[in-house]
């Protein structure tokens, strides 16, 4: 199933611990912001987005099945 | 292997147990806690939860539904009390005992306290319910608090209560507080944060004792070198004990920690996870016992795999350890390990600005990032640990990273 990254940027303080995880969907910038580059990275890259939502110390991050 | 017990119910045998499920692992998992709460973030017990910011009900490390769907055997508010390594067999309090084929021991640490029996008033931070009794002390504005140690948590502690309005002293040992990790010249940067923010810091002084109220609160906290500083509420600060004493006569080797090889290995399929493991980290050359969430993450999905390795699939576990400490606004992330008696060099921003980035090395490589509010130049000089590159090499790459 497609699935969507979603981030809680109210909840996000760009701890960039998912940078870290997967630089080509989450880059955080020179002005400390999370930007989200693909929001859906698609299913190859599905292991490490769940890697990403269990490592975010914010629980900042979800998939959401299309 | 048809049964895996998994000890400790908080996060590393939680993503000990997601781990196992995820992995493909069919067969019953008892999960036993001491705690009667499912799982629950603790990060936010000295920031967000004790100030007020974040609701408790938003503190669970696992929603209900992804709980019940790992379909655990739960003994949740029970304490196991006994093991025997050989037979795999856990004894609860209870009386009940629970025969695995994979045992996960993940029992935690537990909060070093000041003394045996202490005046009420008196805390210290681990539980959602330590955490609960102390904002509720907070909320009624106390005149003043003491913060016993200035670690990390005594420091989010501190720059909470300040938050509140409250008058802090906080009470450390060494002359520089957190200068056995981040070394003098770091250490200072933080005790300067305090100081600007307006708490009291008395640094190069222990706690003599407490003195009581007629009603039995607290009053005072007396210290080292006769000074005593009048007090309503203390928290305690001052290190962890790993939970290991239940485990003795189980067969394994206790010290300081769980000892494990070097794939968290205790004992044939016993395997441990979180701030009761200590294990040879390989690309430190050390044994490492690590008290920070990002470890209990790694670590309880490394110590699921290795349950589950064949022979042949054992893996080391060596990672760069990570974590980071929110003050005030203030974030401050640590990666690698930081020789505090080494060179250190900020690479990225001024101290000054109190937005930097700094270089540890020990043995001509890089071995230690520190970061305050750089998290992105943190997780890239993270990277050069993980790479094992040389200092003049990082020293050049942070260069061109502006």
């Amino acid at each position: 199933m497609a699935y969507k990254v979603i981030v809680d940027y109210d909840l996000c303080e760009s701890n960039a611990i998912c940078m870290q995880v997967a630089p080509e969907v989450f880059e955080v910038r020179d002005d400390d912001f999370l930007y989200l580059l693909n929001e859906t990275p698609g299913e190859e890259h599905r292991g490490r987005m769940e890697e990403a939502v269990n490592r975010c110390p914010k629980q900042a991050i979800s998939l959401e099945d299309l | 292997m048809r049964t895996v017990a998994i000890v400790g119910g908080s996060l590393a045998g939680l993503r000990t147990a997601e781990t196992l499920r995820k992995d493909g692992f069919d067969g019953v998992i008892h999960f036993i806690g001491e705690e009667t709460h499912p799982p629950y973030d603790r990060l936010p017990l000295s920031k967000e939860l004790l100030s007020g910011k974040l609701p408790q009900e938003n503190i669970s490390l696992v929603s209900d539904e992804n709980f019940a769907a790992l379909e655990l055997q739960l003994h949740l508010g029970v304490r196991a009390v006994g093991f025997d390594a050989a037979s795999k067999l856990v004894s609860l309090e209870t009386g009940e005992e629970v025969a695995a084929d994979g045992v996960c021991l993940a029992t935690g640490a537990r909060p070093r306290q000041l003394g045996d029996d202490n005046p009420q008033g008196v805390y210290v931070l681990r539980t959602l319910e330590d955490c609960l009794a102390l904002k509720a002390e907070f909320a009624v504005q106390p005149r003043r608090v003491v913060v016993v140690g200035a670690g990390f948590i005594g420091a989010e502690v501190a720059a909470t209560a300040r938050g509140y309005g409250l008058e802090v002293t906080m009470v450390e040992l060494l002359e520089v507080p957190l200068s056995r990790v981040l070394g003098e010249k770091m250490g200072q940067v933080m005790a300067d944060i305090h100081l600007e923010q307006g708490v009291d810091l008395r640094v190069g002084v222990g706690v003599e004792g407490l003195n009581s109220k007629a009603d039995g609160r607290v009053g005072s906290v007396k210290l080292t070198d006769g000074v005593e500083i009048p007090a309503d509420v203390v928290v305690v600060g001052i290190g962890v004990i790993p939970n290991t004493e239940w485990l003795e006569g189980s067969g394994l080797t206790l010290e300081n920690g769980i000892v494990c090889d070097e794939t968290l290995l205790a004992a044939p399929g016993v395997v441990a996870a979180g701030d009761v493991a200590r294990w040879p980290n390989r690309r430190f050359g050390e044994m490492m016992r690590v008290e920070h969430w990002d470890n209990a993450i790694e670590q309880g999905i490394a110590a699921a795999r290795r349950l589950m390795a064949g022979p042949g699939q054992e893996r080391p576990f060596e990672p760069v350890p990570w974590f980071w400490s929110d003050q005030y606004d203030r974030k401050l992330q640590l990666a690698g390990i930081p020789s505090p008696q080494g060179e250190v060099e900020v690479v990225t921003g001024s101290l000054e600005e109190r937005r930097f980035a700094a270089l540890y090395e020990k043995d001509g490589k890089v071995s230690g990032v520190l970061g305050m509010n750089r998290p992105r130049h943190v997780m890239k000089y993270r990277q050069l640990i993980v790479d094992g590159v040389g200092w003049d090499d990082a020293l050049e790459f942070a260069s061109t990273q502006g």
